[in-house]
C-alpha cells in the first residue's frame, strides 16, 4: 500500500497516468448534455439484445435504425449482455424507447470510457519504440488521450469514436512496425466497425500492395493471396451471417443511405460550403444583372427531392461527383505510396486521405475531422512545421465541433477544454523543440523552434471574433437569419481546413 | 515504470514543459484544468435540490441574494414581514451580504424570476442553477486563484531553484483540493472567497506586508469566519462590552485569528516600537471592520442585532455528525443533559482557548514563517475540534493551511485530506454527489503521486506512516460499508457515528502531530539565534 520512500516518481511515468486523469474527467461529465446519439446507441443495445440477428437491419421500431456495419452491431450485442443485467428496461425493444434512467446513463457513459482502452493501448504501442524521449512521448499521449474533440464528441455528445480511432491507430502502429499483414487485418476489422473509415482504403491498398506484396512475382502473389484471405476472413465474419439469412442487401441499404443531402444539418467546414456560397453569390449577381434565376426549392441538408437541384446556377453535385473528387484529391498520395512505400509515412498518408474525404465527401459530419486530427498527432514531433500545422489544425477542428454542444451548461466546458488543449500544445511544443535544438543543433538561431507567424495568430484571433459575433447575432439581427452564425463558423473553419489540406498535400509532395 | 540511471533527469523532463517555463504558463495550465474540474463537478446536483420545504445551502444562498437585492441594507438582518428570518435568514457577516447583493444583481439581470421577493422561494431552473454555479466559479477565479498564485510566488521566492519544480505540483494540491471543490461547486457554498482572502492575507504577511495582510484577513473574517463569540459574550453577561471591544474579541475567536494574532504580535514585539506597530495593525483591522459594518453602526442596538444573527441561539452544541470532540464524546457523555447551554459555551471557549494556547505561545515567542502556517493549522484545528456549533464543512478551514504546507509536510497533508474527505462523505452522499466524490478522491491520489511532485519523507516517521496506512485501509473499508450496508433500524445513524469516531481519532492525531512539529521548529530557531549571537 505504501510507496517506498524517496521514490522520485512513484507514478506518472506510464501512459496510464494521463489515461486515468482523462477517465476522471470523463466520469465527471456523466450527467452532461447528451445528443440523440445516446438514444441511438441505447436503441441498438435493445435491438441487438432482443431481436435475432436476421432482423437487426430490417427492424423499424425506432427511427434510429442500425446503420453501422455488423462488427459494431456485435459490439452492441456484447455490451447489451451487461446492459440487460444493469437495467433490463434499457435493452427492451419497446419499453426502452427514449429510456434514460440514471443507471442507463451511467452504463452507457462508462461503456464509452471503457472502450477507450483500445485507444490508450494503441497510442502506447505507437509511442513506445520511438526515439521521442519521455517528454515527446508524454506530448503524444496528451494530444491523443486528452484530445478535446474526443471529449466533446464521445463523452458529452455521445459516440464511440475513441474506440474506433483506437483500432485505426492500432492498424497504423502495426504498419509502422512493418507488420503489414496484421495492419491490414486490423484495418479490415475497422471497416467492419464503421465503413466511413473506408476513405483510407485506397491508401492501404496501394501501400500494402507495394510494401507487403513485393519480392518477386511468386512471393508477391503469395503474399497478396495471404493478405486477401485475411481481409476476406474478416469480412466473412462480419457479413457472413447476414449473407446466410439473405439479409445482405438490406444491410447495405441501411449502411449507405444516399438519400441524404450533400451537407449534414450543420454544414461541416469543407469544400462544398464554398461551392454553395459561390452558387448563392453568382445567383445574386446574375439576378442583379437582370437574369431570371429560379430560387431552388430543395435544401442542401435534406434529400434530393425528385430532379430539382438545390443549386441555382452551378451544376448539381451528385454522390458520384464527390466520390471522383475524393479519389482525385487522394491520388497524389497514392502515387507517392506506389513509388516509395515507407512505413514512417503511413500515418501522414492515412490522415491525408481522411482529410480529402472530409473536404470533398458526400454528407460529411463535422465529427469526421477527428479521423485525421487524431492520427496526425503521431507525426507532430517530426519538425516544428508539423507542430505548427497541428497546433493550427487541432484548434480549428475542435472549434468546428463547438456547435454540437449548444446548451449553456456545456458552453464553458467546451471553451475550457479547447483553451487547455491549446495551452498544453503551446507550452509543450515550445519546450520540446527548444530542448531538441539545444541537443541536436548547436546553432539555435538558425533552426527556429516552435512559433506561430503573424498570419496564423491573426487567423486564430479571428476564431474569437467569430465566436463573439455568434453571441451578438441575436442582438443585431433578432430572429432573422438564424443560420448565419453556423454558416460563419463553417466558412471560417473551412478556410482553416483547406489550408491544412494544402499544407498536408505539399508536405506529402515534398518528402521523397 | 521507468527504472534506470537517468531516472531523476527523465523524471523532471516529463513535466518540464510545464515546470521549466515561466510561472505564468504552468499556472495557466493548472488553473485551466482546475476550472475544468470545477465546471464538471458543477453539472452534478447541489444540496437540497428538489427537496421542499427548506431545500439546502443552495436555496440559502439564493434566498440571501433575493433579500439583499430587494430590501434596504438596514433590513437585511432584521425580522420583518418581507424578511422572515426563520426561512434561511442571513446569518453570515456583512461581507457575505454584500457579496450576495452583488451576485443577486447579476442574477436579476439574466433571470429576474430567480431573485424576485417571496415568489422565488425554492426557485429551481436550468438557467438559475447555471447562473448560481457561475457566480461561485467567478468568485473562485477572481479571489481564490490569484491568491494562490500570490502565495506561491511569495512562498517559493526564497527557496533554491531545485525546489521550484515543486511549485506546479504544490499549486495543483491547493487548487484541486477535492474537499473545497466538492463543497463549493458540488454542495454549493462560497468558501472560496473567505479561504482565498485568508490565503492572500497569509501571503501578504509572509512577504512582510503586515498591514495588507491584516486588512485581507479582516475581510476574510467578515465573510465567513466570525463564529460563536457572541455566545460567549452573552454567556459571560458582558453587557458592558461595547461593540468596539467586541470586534477585538471577534478577531481573537475565529479559526485562524489566534495564529494571525500570535504571529503578528510576536513579530511586532521583536521590532523597535512594538506598541506603535501593534497600534497600526489594530487600527487597520478596526478600520476595515468599521467600513464593512458601516450601515449597522448608527446605533449599538443595530449592530447587536446583526451580531445576534451571526450566532443564533437556537442552535446546539453541534449539528449532524461532526468529527469534533463534543460530538464524539457525546457517545459516552451526554453533554447537553449534563450542562446548560450557557455553561457548555463557556466550557467550549475554555477548551478551545486552552488547546490554541500552545501554538499561540510558540508563535509569540518564536515567530517564524513556517511556524505561522503550522499555527494557522493548529489553531483552526482546535476550533474545529473544540468550539461550539461546528459544521462538518468547517474541516475546510484546517485543510487550507495544511495544503499551504503541502510542500513541507506532504505526508501530513495527505493524511488529513483523506480523512477530511471521509468526514464530509455522509453530507455529500445526502446531496447525491457520490460520483464526483469518488472521482475527485481518485484524482487527488493521481495528482499527489505525480511526477515532479514532492517526495515523501515518510521513512523518518515510520510510526506515523504505518498508522496512516492502516487508517487508510480502514477509511476505504468504511466507505464501502457505508455505501452498501443498510444500518440496523434501531441505530439508523450507526455508520455516520462510526465514521465520525474514526475521523475524530485521525484528526486528533494530526492535531498532535502538527503541534509537535510546530514546537520542534522553535528548537531550530533557538539554535539559529545562538549561532547569530556567536557570530
Amino acid at each position: 500500500m505504501k510507496k517506498p520512500p524517496n521514490n522520485r516518481h512513484p507514478i506518472g511515468g506510464g501512459i496510464w497516468w494521463p489515461a486515468l486523469i482523462a477517465t476522471a474527467v470523463k466520469l465527471l461529465l456523466i450527467p452532461a448534455y447528451r445528443s440523440t446519439d445516446f438514444e441511438v446507441h441505447r436503441h441498438w443495445l435493445a435491438l441487438t439484445h432482443s431481436l435475432p440477428l436476421s432482423q437487426w437491419y430490417s427492424d423499424t421500431t425506432s427511427p434510429w435504425t442500425l446503420d453501422y456495419p455488423p462488427f459494431f452491431a456485435y459490439f452492441e450485442k456484447l455490451l447489451s449482455f451487461f446492459a440487460s443485467r444493469v437495467d433490463p428496461t434499457m435493452t427492451h425493444l419497446h419499453n426502452g424507447l427514449n429510456y434514460a434512467s440514471p443507471s442507463t446513463i451511467l452504463f452507457q457513459r462508462i461503456s464509452v470510457s471503457f472502450s477507450d482502452v483500445v485507444l490508450i493501448y494503441s497510442v502506447h504501442r505507437l509511442s513506445k519504440d520511438r526515439n521521442f524521449g519521455i517528454l515527446g512521448r508524454f506530448l503524444i499521449w496528451v494530444l491523443v488521450i486528452w484530445s478535446p474533440g474526443l471529449f466533446i464528441v464521445d463523452h458529452i455528445h455521445f459516440q464511440y469514436n475513441g474506440f474506433l480511432l483506437g483500432i485505426l491507430l492500432l492498424s497504423i502502429s502495426y504498419l509502422e512496425e512493418g507488420r503489414d499483414l496484421m495492419g491490414g487485418f486490423v484495418f479490415a476489422v475497422l471497416l467492419c466497425f464503421k465503413h466511413l473509415f473506408a476513405v483510407a482504403a485506397p491508401v492501404y491498398f496501394v501501400y500494402l500492395f507495394r510494401h507487403y506484396c513485393r519480392g518477386g512475382v511468386v512471393r508477391g502473389f503469395g503474399r497478396l493471396v495471404l493478405m486477401g484471405s485475411a481481409v476476406l476472413v474478416v469480412f466473412a465474419a462480419a457479413y457472413g451471417p447476414f449473407l446466410y439469412y439473405g439479409e445482405i442487401q438490406q444491410v447495405f441499404r441501411r449502411m449507405f443511405p444516399f438519400g441524404r443531402g450533400l451537407c449534414h444539418a450543420y454544414w461541416a467546414p469543407n469544400f462544398w460550403v464554398f461551392y454553395i456560397l459561390l452558387d448563392k453569390f453568382l445567383a445574386f449577381i446574375l439576378m442583379k444583372l437582370g437574369f431570371d434565376i429560379q430560387t431552388p426549392k430543395a435544401s442542401f441538408t435534406g434529400g434530393l427531392v425528385g430532379d430539382s437541384s438545390p443549386f441555382a446556377v452551378l451544376p448539381t453535385i451528385t454522390p458520384l461527383i464527390t466520390f471522383i473528387t475524393v479519389i482525385l484529391a487522394i491520388s497524389p498520395c497514392l502515387v507517392k505510396a506506389w513509388k516509395n512505400p515507407q512505413p514512417k509515412m503511413v500515418s501522414r498518408w492515412v490522415s491525408y486521405a481522411y482529410t480529402c474525404g472530409f473536404l470533398f465527401g458526400w454528407h460529411v459530419h463535422e465529427k469526421a475531422s477527428l479521423h485525421f486530427v487524431v492520427p496526425l498527432a503521431i507525426t507532430v514531433l517530426k519538425s516544428p512545421e508539423d507542430a505548427k500545422h497541428y497546433f493550427f489544425l487541432s484548434i480549428v477542428s475542435c472549434y468546428s465541433l463547438f456547435p454540437l454542444l449548444f446548451e449553456a451548461q456545456e458552453y464553458p466546458i467546451k471553451v475550457v477544454l479547447l483553451l487547455l488543449h491549446a495551452a498544453l500544445m503551446w507550452f509543450g511544443f515550445s519546450s520540446y523543440f527548444s530542448s531538441v535544438d539545444v541537443k541536436g543543433k548547436h546553432n539555435k538561431s538558425e533552426s527556429p523552434s516552435f512559433y506561430i507567424g503573424w498570419f496564423g495568430k491573426c487567423y486564430l484571433l479571428g476564431l474569437f471574433v467569430v465566436e463573439i459575433s455568434g453571441h451578438l447575432h441575436s442582438t443585431i439581427f433578432g430572429d432573422r437569419l438564424p443560420f448565419l452564425p453556423l454558416l460563419i463558423i463553417s466558412i471560417y473553419c473551412g478556410i482553416g481546413m483547406m489550408y491544412s489540406w494544402i499544407w498536408q498535400l505539399r508536405q506529402i509532395y515534398l518528402t521523397s | 515504470m521507468e527504472t534506470g540511471p537517468n531516472n531523476s533527469t527523465e523524471d523532471t523532463a516529463t513535466w518540464s514543459f510545464i515546470t521549466s517555463t515561466s510561472t505564468k504558463s504552468w499556472f495557466l495550465c493548472i488553473s485551466l484544468f482546475a476550472v475544468l474540474i470545477r465546471l464538471a463537478v458543477a453539472i452534478h446536483p447541489y444540496s437540497g435540490a428538489a427537496t421542499p420545504p427548506m431545500f439546502g445551502d443552495y436555496e440559502a444562498q439564493r434566498h440571501w441574494m433575493e433579500i439583499t437585492v430587494n430590501l434596504p441594507v438596514k433590513e437585511w438582518y432584521r425580522n420583518t414581514t418581507a424578511n422572515d428570518l426563520r426561512y434561511w435568514g442571513l446569518d453570515y457577516p456583512p461581507l457575505t451580504a454584500y457579496q450576495s447583493y452583488f451576485h443577486g444583481i447579476l442574477l436579476k439581470l439574466f433571470d429576474p424570476a430567480s431573485v424576485s421577493l417571496f415568489t422565488s422561494r425554492g426557485y429551481e431552473s436550468y438557467l438559475g442553477k447555471l447562473l448560481m454555479r457561475w457566480t461561485v466559479l467567478m468568485s473562485d477565479l477572481m479571489i481564490f486563484f490569484p491568491a494562490v498564485l500570490y502565495f506561491l510566488t511569495v512562498y517559493y521566492s526564497r527557496k533554491p531553484n531545485g525546489e521550484k519544480n515543486s511549485m506546479a505540483w504544490h499549486s495543483a494540491m491547493i487548487l484541486l483540493n477535492p474537499c473545497l471543490i466538492l463543497i463549493d461547486h458540488g454542495h454549493f457554498q462560497y468558501n472560496c472567497i473567505s479561504l482565498g482572502l485568508t490565503t492572500a492575507a497569509v501571503a501578504a504577511i509572509l512577504s512582510d506586508r503586515d498591514i495588507a495582510g491584516s486588512l485581507l484577513f479582516s475581510l476574510a473574517l467578515n465573510h465567513k469566519q466570525t463564529c460563536a463569540l457572541y455566545d460567549y459574550y452573552v454567556a459571560m453577561g458582558g453587557r458592558f462590552f461595547n461593540a468596539l471591544l467586541f470586534w477585538v474579541a471577534t478577531v481573537m475567536s475565529a479559526y485562524y485569528a489566534p495564529a494571525f494574532f500570535g504571529y503578528l504580535l510576536g513579530k511586532c514585539l521583536k521590532r523597535q516600537n512594538p506598541i506603535l506597530e501593534i497600534l497600526k495593525l489594530g487600527l487597520v483591522v478596526l478600520g476595515t471592520f468599521a467600513v464593512l459594518w458601516w450601515p449597522y453602526l448608527y446605533s449599538v442596538d443595530a449592530s447587536l442585532e446583526v451580531l445576534s444573527r451571526l450566532a443564533p441561539f437556537e442552535r446546539g452544541l453541534y449539528e449532524d455528525y461532526v468529527a469534533n470532540f463534543w460530538c464524539t464524546t457525546s457517545v459516552v457523555l451526554k453533554w447537553k443533559r449534563l450542562f446548560t447551554t450557557q455553561s457548555l459555551k463557556l466550557l467550549c471557549l475554555a477548551a478551545t482557548i486552552s488547546t490554541c494556547l500552545p501554538s499561540m505561545i510558540q508563535l509569540v515567542r518564536f515567530p517564524s514563517k513556517r511556524g505561522f502556517l503550522h499555527g494557522l493549522l493548529n489553531c483552526s484545528f482546535s476550533f474545529y475540534l473544540f468550539s461550539f456549533q461546528v459544521h462538518e464543512k468547517s474541516i475546510l478551514l484546517p485543510l487550507l493551511p495544511a495544503s499551504l504546507l503541502a510542500f513541507e509536510e506532504p505526508f501530513m497533508f495527505r493524511w488529513l485530506i483523506y480523512h477530511a474527505l471521509l468526514s464530509i462523505f455522509p453530507l455529500l452522499r445526502r446531496d447525491k454527489l457520490v460520483l464526483p466524490y469518488a472521482v475527485l478522491y481518485g484524482l487527488f491520489g493521481l495528482l499527489y503521486y505525480t511526477t515532479g511532485g514532492r517526495k515523501d519523507t515518510t521513512e523518518i516517521y515510520s510510526f506515523y506512516s504505518t498508522l496512516k496506512s492502516s487508517a487508510f485501509a480502514c477509511s476505504i473499508f468504511l466507505h464501502m460499508i457505508y455505501m452498501t450496508v443498510t444500518p440496523p433500524e434501531k441505530y439508523p445513524f450507526l455508520f455516520e457515528a462510526v465514521i465520525m469516531l474514526f475521523c475524530f481519532s485521525q484528526f486528533f492525531l494530526v492535531f498532535i502531530y502538527s503541534n509537535s512539529k510546530q514546537w520542534a521548529l522553535s528548537k531550530t530557531s533557538i539554535q539559529e539565534d545562538a549561532e547569530k549571537k556567536r557570530l
